[in-house]
């Protein structure tokens, strides 16, 4: 799941409707009149009309705000946040998530043997699993997916979770077209053995990833080449899944509907009988849906409304830790930048907890590391804090006291109203504790991945989210000439913790004990200002049962009910 | 008056296809593309997917392979939404966003048309300052001002119509066809009454009067017709231009309409998607500024001897 | 301008002089005008009369309403909101009156053109036209940005560039039912040359439509401007414009309600000052208003 603030956002056309509260008396007034003005000739009808989110709990049907409209439910070529809430739905992976815990649990595997080396998976299948057609789900239909979900024509952005597997990164690159030098195996219709050429330590949770998805031969084979990412397979109709639910209707920018899928094995569990998912680009619309009883579940808040929630109606909110980090890139090839002092006094002169409390209205955690603290209990080191003082000594040393002769730079970020917001404030902390001058520089989102990628900038904003619950999910971002590392940092010891040492560390605590080494040798270059935790924030009715918070912001569906708590 | 109808849809042609061209080449010559991401993608990823839609061409191939694809009516894939084509999405979003439009200019025209001409006829009065007044409250109130404002009133406080959504609930379309219409409603009464104090003092009209005639005969018949030419000249873009005009209010009433596909392509690179939209609002802004034209003739007899010339 | 010109038209010479005679008979667009020249002056002198700065942040005070402190309240970020105005206001009333000045001048020009020259030119001239209108002007911005950078002449010239069009086909369906008339064929048969005719008896004769577009257009600039500088073309934050203010106090409307109602009342105001000089003057300029 690549990270997606979109820059499309034009927050300029997206206006809010917040909470009552004291000065509501004012507005109300004034936009009363105006609108008389305008309306006077205007009626309606009255309520009485049962909220959709009512006549929901009654039916057992959930109502989702789901962020973006979705791009496509083919679980090889999407990667992107709202297509994963509603695949994970349809499909089901060898492994499952726990969404309390995160760990994995099964899924289409009942169980899976790992060998002493950490070499090769074994999963044995359940019996009972089968296609939402009836057929019956086995080993060869796994082996034949991965095959598709790797063939170079397909363009699945997402091939590289393989490349733990022999010959798998050959074969996703075109080197070898022969899959069965790939180490996937059928052993029979009911085993799976999976070979890596490394050991992976955080292979289980990839067979949770949409990409390692079964998916049907027949179906998909019915409307052209397999490798084909543009034929209508997976559309209402023709989408055959193994998932706790079935697609039934997508009307594109208004709705899409899964129901209760009677096939899936496990669908005693299942209690919701539909979700309904609308696209919800604009968070404002979205908070004012969820108010009209549009909604049980929003995909966001926006943040202006966050206190509000927290102050009149905390029983509506819920706030939880997620796995992604909101951080400055600094170009460490471009002057001033290219000296560490400088990049330092940058970081020091940030008071992350101010611009948290005021600016982002308590709602995230500073951050001074990359990695998000709590990722399956790793904690990342902390090797400064705001230290102004401290900054104005390493700017001085660095040949420019209190900002004298420090050329003037410009802050990148792509066009969004937050990231603007957290801009004027670095701007207005460097201006005043360092005296140096920056100009903000907001670019339409392809234009600003255009500037990072060809190094065209001195200091950006960038966040990442992370793929699956490990450090590697971040740190590998800052490997030499990693293809999402801007920033020109280089370090050999680093490089090889997070490439070679680490992966081969099978225990957890000895291999956090790495990646914390190699934070830390980040975070003394600096090449990267971390800002803020993020949190994951929804609106949800207070009648939605089993959807735990987690830090990877994860439902699973079949746990999923209604039922409102008793007054 | 069909030979210039005729000649004006064959000038058409040339004029879609020098915007077609040229869109081609612009959004081309934008940077980032249709698979850019913040996570990069590996070049055997990008390459793949160059080929599958036929970006790994010479530009001139693709340019003509597109217009031979669009000979046949056939306007591509869209890139944002693999498995769909921009035909079916254009053809899903048109009904949708021409039913708002026509919502919304039909009440910017009845309102717009009486509040102009009710001003009009005693100017500098109270008669004129009330409609006027309420004509400019209505322009200088952008629409993703006044949607949100009749949403917290009419659908948060009062709870008599929905707060978004197009034909699921029943009165879920006033909101927005009035947001949309309200600016238009602004423009057309500030230019009728422009237009008709331009007419009401001409000598044609004292003469209808000096004949007897009743005020409102003279009104409707005679000065309603060259009072409403600039309305008229207005009206032409104005249509055309709900299509982009209707991307504020799709968004904010969560509409499932033409207007989103339009501004979102731009942003998403979306190639085939721009070009579709595009060639779709090139053949609207053609047609419905002759249609424009040709009402203005028939508003205003004395032009009618432009096109015998 | 020769002098058989001057006579064609006895009161050519005192045209403005009348107009001006009669709007300033005109209560409504005097007080207009008077309150447009007293906010742009405010505007300018806004350094030497205000004890914030634009970007000044108090981050602990955050979002206040109006107060002795600060008379129409603080933003979030504890900035003055009157100081914000009076600054968006430079940006908000150069963008109106500049970018409007470019349409004008384009689309009066062109339009009076085309409508005098007629037949095939005309039809060239408003093809050229309908394709403007079509370009996907969201590529043209992002393009204008990329080639140029970010610069406040080309917000000017690119928010002018798409609004002449509409100037244009008002003016040049004006000129064309115009021409026909009788006095075009007198001055014609006394002589004059096209511009003199264009300039001196067709524009002052679509000056109406030509000033209430015009009085139309200045809103429409402003808040394009808006979405122009929200892209990244025109003003950066921390700098605001009248339409930036009000689309960020549209987000809080109800949190903080002052942040939209004292930028949005201004605009408002401004533009119902603009509304009634406007008015005033197209009816001052009207030449059959003096017959009444």
């Amino acid at each position: 799941m690549a990270h997606v603030i979109f820059g499309i956002n034009l927050t300029l056309a997206i206006p809010a409707v917040p909470l009552m509260h004291s000065h509501e008396t004012i507005l109300k007034a004034s936009a009363l009149l105006l609108l008389s003005l305008l309306l006077s000739a205007c009626g309606g009808e009255s309520g009485g009309r049962e909220a959709r989110v009512d006549e929901g709990i009654r039916l057992g049907v959930l109502h989702k705000g789901n962020g973006a409209e979705p791009q496509g439910l083919d679980p090889h070529t999407t990667s992107g946040i709202p297509e994963n809430h509603i695949i994970t739905a349809l499909f089901e992976g060898l492994v499952s998530k726990n969404p309390q815990t995160l760990e994995v649990e099964p899924g289409v595997a009942e169980s899976w043997d790992i060998s002493e080396d950490g070499l090769s998976y074994t999963f044995h299948l359940r019996h009972d699993a089968r296609w939402s057609n009836n057929d019956p789900l086995t080993a060869e239909d796994f082996r034949w997916s991965w095959q598709r979900a790797m063939t170079p024509a397909l363009a699945n952005v997402n091939s590289y979770m393989f490349f733990p597997i022999v010959n798998a990164e050959a074969f996703a690159t075109g080197e070898i077209s022969d899959f069965t030098q790939v180490g996937v195996e059928v052993s029979d219709p009911y085993t799976l053995q999976v070979r890596l050429r490394a050991p992976a330590p955080y292979l289980l949770q990839l067979f949770d990833h949409h990409t390692t998805y079964p998916v049907h031969r027949a179906t998909i084979e019915s409307f052209g080449d397999p490798s084909d990412r543009l034929t209508a397979w997976a559309r209402p109709g023709n989408l055959v899944g193994n998932g706790p639910f079935l697609l039934t209707e997508w009307e594109v920018n208004s709705r899409l509907r899964i129901e209760k899928n009677p096939r899936y094995w496990d669908s005693a569990a299942v209690q919701l009988s539909a979700v309904v998912f609308y696209p919800t680009e604009n968070l404002t619309t979205e908070e004012r849906m969820f108010r009209d009883g549009q909604l049980h579940y929003t995909e966001d808040v926006p943040i202006d409304k966050v206190p509000v929630y927290l102050r009149n109606e905390p029983d509506l909110i819920e706030i939880s830790p997620y796995l992604g980090t909101y951080f400055y890139i600094v170009n460490t090839k471009k002057a001033p930048f290219d000296d560490v002092r400088v990049r330092k006094a940058l970081a020091l002169s940030i008071d992350r907890q101010l611009l948290v409390e005021t600016v982002l209205q308590g709602l995230y955690e500073p951050a001074y590391a990359l990695v998000p603290p709590g990722t399956l209990g790793y904690q990342p080191p902390q090797v400064f804090e705001y230290d102004p003082e401290e900054a104005k000594r390493l700017l001085a040393e660095a040949g420019f006291a209190g900002g004298q002769g420090f050329p003037p730079f410009e802050i990148l970020y792509n066009t969004h109203e937050q990231h603007q917001k957290i801009a004027v404030t670095l701007q207005q902390m460097w201006q005043q504790t360092l005296g140096i001058q920056a100009t903000l520089l907001n670019q339409e989102w392809q234009v600003y991945l255009d500037t990072q990628k060809n190094r065209n900038y001195g200091v950006s904003r960038r966040s990442w989210i992370g793929d699956y619950v490990d450090p590697n999910t971040f740190l590998d971002m800052y490997i030499s000439g990693g293809g999402n590392n801007y920033t020109g940092f280089s370090n050999a010891r680093y490089d090889e913790i997070v490439l070679h040492l680490a992966p081969r560390t099978a225990d957890r605590q000895q291999r956090y004990t790495l990646y914390k080494e190699a934070e830390t040798l980040l975070m003394n270059e600096m090449p990267i200002l971390p800002i803020y935790t993020y949190r994951s924030k929804h609106l949800m009715s207070p009648c939605i049962q089993g959807m735990p918070e987690n830090i990877m912001d994860w439902i699973t569906w079949k746990y999923v009910y209604l039922e409102c708590p008793a007054q | 008056m069909w030979r210039f109808t005729v000649l004006r849809v064959l000038q058409a042609i040339p004029v879609i296809l020098t915007v077609i061209t040229l869109t081609f080449f612009l959004i081309r010559a934008a940077p980032g593309g249709p698979f850019s991401s913040e996570k990069a993608v590996s070049p055997q990823v990008q390459a793949a997917l160059e080929a599958r839609y036929r970006l790994d061409q010479p530009i001139l191939q693709q340019y003509f392979s597109y217009l031979a694809d669009l000979a046949h009516g056939d306007l591509g894939p869209t890139f944002r939404y693999p498995g769909r084509t921009v035909d079916e999405l254009i053809l899903d979003g048109l009904p949708i966003t021409a039913e708002l439009g026509f919502y919304a200019l039909m009440i910017a025209l009845v309102l717009g048309v009486t509040a102009g001409v009710v001003a009009s006829l005693k100017p500098n009065t109270l008669q004129d300052y009330v409609p006027m007044g309420a004509a400019m409250v209505g322009i200088c109130m952008p629409s993703f001002l006044l949607g949100p404002l009749l949403v917290l009133v009419f659908g948060i406080w009062l709870q008599w119509l929905p707060v978004s959504g197009w034909g699921s609930t029943p009165g879920d379309k006033l909101l927005p066809s009035i947001t949309l219409g309200a600016m238009y409603a602004g423009y057309i009464a500030r230019l009728s009454r422009a237009g008709m104090l331009e007419v009401l003092s001409q000598d044609y009209l004292r003469t209808a009067r000096a004949k007897g005639l009743p005020e409102y005969v003279v009104i409707l018949k005679h000065a309603l017709r060259g009072g409403l030419l600039p309305v008229v000249s207005y009206l032409g873009p104005a249509f055309a231009y709900l299509l982009s005009g209707s991307f504020v209010v799709e968004t904010i009433f969560q509409i499932p309409g033409l207007g989103r596909f339009y501004i979102q392509a731009a942003f998403n690179r979306d190639y085939t998607m721009i070009l579709g939209t595009t060639v779709f609002l090139a053949t609207l802004i053609v047609v419905f500024n002759l249609l424009s034209d040709i009402a203005a003739t028939w508003l205003n007899p004395r032009l009618r001897y432009q096109y015998k010339q | 301008m020769t002098t058989a010109d001057l006579q064609v038209i006895p009161r050519g010479v005192s045209l403005w002089q009348d107009a001006w005679t009669r709007l300033r008979k005109n209560k409504l667009a005097m007080a207009g005008l008077v309150f447009l020249l007293l906010i742009t002056l405010l505007c300018l002198l806004t350094p030497w009369l205000v004890a914030y700065g634009y970007e000044q942040q108090d981050l602990r005070l955050g979002a206040v309403p109006p107060s002795a402190d600060h008379w129409l309240g603080t933003d979030t970020f504890g900035r003055d909101q009157l100081t914000r105005i009076l600054y968006g206001g430079r940006m908000s009333l150069a963008v109106g009156f500049i970018a409007t000045a470019v349409a004008l001048l384009i689309g009066v020009t062109y339009g009076a053109i085309a409508g005098y020259a007629g037949g095939r030119i005309d039809n060239a001239m408003m093809r050229l036209v309908d394709m403007l209108y079509a370009l996907p002007f969201m590529i043209f911005i992002i393009l204008l940005m990329v080639v140029f950078g970010r610069n406040l002449l080309l917000l000017f010239l690119a928010i002018g560039a798409v609004e002449w069009l509409t100037m244009a086909r008002i003016v040049r369906g004006q000129i064309l039912s115009l021409r026909q008339q009788e006095f075009v064929e007198a001055a014609v048969s006394l002589g004059l040359g096209p511009v003199a005719i264009v300039w001196r008896h067709l524009i002052p004769n679509a000056l109406g439509p030509v000033i209430v577009y015009t009085t139309l257009t200045i809103p429409n600039v402003m808040l394009l401007e808006a979405l122009l500088s929200f892209l990244g073309l025109g003003v950066q934050a921390p700098a605001a414009s009248w339409g930036l203010l009000i689309s960020s106090g549209v987000e809080t409307m109800e949190e903080y309600p002052w942040l939209l109602i004292f930028p949005g009342l201004t605009l408002t105001l401004s533009l119902f000052a603009l509304n009634f000089l406007g008015d005033g003057l197209r009816d001052a300029l009207d030449p059959r208003t003096a017959k009444d």
